[in-house]
């Protein structure tokens, strides 16, 4: 199961119709072995289009660092589909390589308007296994520290 | 002084769950052959038809090697080799 704060739980939302038609991407940050997406991440695609997406490879390497020094793990990684549904595709499934993350997909095929539906659904994608999961979504976390923001250093 | 070699989670099987291992070569395909001769089975997922897989990113010293060479890009003592798979996907078949 994914827990998720709703705060960020929008924003990938907000993120992914912001960038329809394209394919929007990002990683939620979270503590090393929490299992908690904490610090958002929107990364940009360089793909820059439709139906593909993929971090840039310094973007990519930046924000390794950033999490190696922070502690941190890519809790969830997301994307969205924007004119299909909200499933792994198989191309999504070969170049899964975070076998801990949650896998976000998001699909704005109905709903690139700011009142239209968007799917949000999540997926362990293991060895080229798919399992979704269920997302709850929560106004914070339960034993939730005060919160500290850490500004990337982009 | 030997090379850092930085192993991403997907690749740690092969290294006995080391995130950082030591590296020796001249060039990133030997760097590479030293890997396959320590822990066999990583060149595999890093190589295919001789180059570097497309969807695998090796930085020397925070230098895609795309941009320097690619396999022959030279390595020396002290350097920092960083191996991640690219974060990619999409509705698109490959």
């Amino acid at each position: 199961m994914l827990t998720i704060d709703r705060a960020t739980h929008d924003a990938i939302i907000a993120h992914a119709r912001r960038d329809h038609p394209d394919e929007a991407c990002g990683v939620v940050a979270g503590p090393a072995g929490s299992d908690r997406p904490a610090r958002h991440v929107p990364m940009l695609n360089a793909a820059m289009s439709p139906t593909f997406y993929e971090f840039d490879s310094g973007d990519l390497l930046r924000l390794y660092r950033e999490m190696d020094d922070n502690d941190e793990d890519p809790v969830v990684i997301y994307h969205s589909h924007t004119a299909t549904e909200a499933y792994p595709s198989r191309t999504d499934v070969n170049l899964a390589g975070e076998p801990g993350a949650h896998y976000v997909l998001v699909s704005t095929r109905d709903g690139a308007h700011e009142s239209g539906p968007v799917d949000f659904r999540s997926y362990r994608i293991v060895d080229g296994e798919v399992t979704e999961e269920e997302v709850r979504v929560v106004d914070r976390y339960d034993d939730e520290a005060p919160i500290t923001q850490q500004k990337a250093e982009h | 002084m030997a090379i850092e070699v930085r192993i991403p989670t997907i690749l740690r099987t092969y290294t006995g769950g080391e995130r950082v291992v030591d590296g020796a070569g001249s060039t990133v395909t030997e760097v590479i052959d030293q890997l396959e001769a320590d822990h066999a089975g990583i060149k595999e997922r890093l190589i295919e038809n001789g180059e570097a897989r497309r969807f695998v990113n090796i930085y020397v010293n925070d230098e895609d090697i795309r941009f320097t060479g690619n396999l022959q890009t030279p390595v020396a003592d002290g350097d920092t080799v960083v191996i991640l798979p690219a974060v990619a996907g999409g509705s698109a078949g490959v």
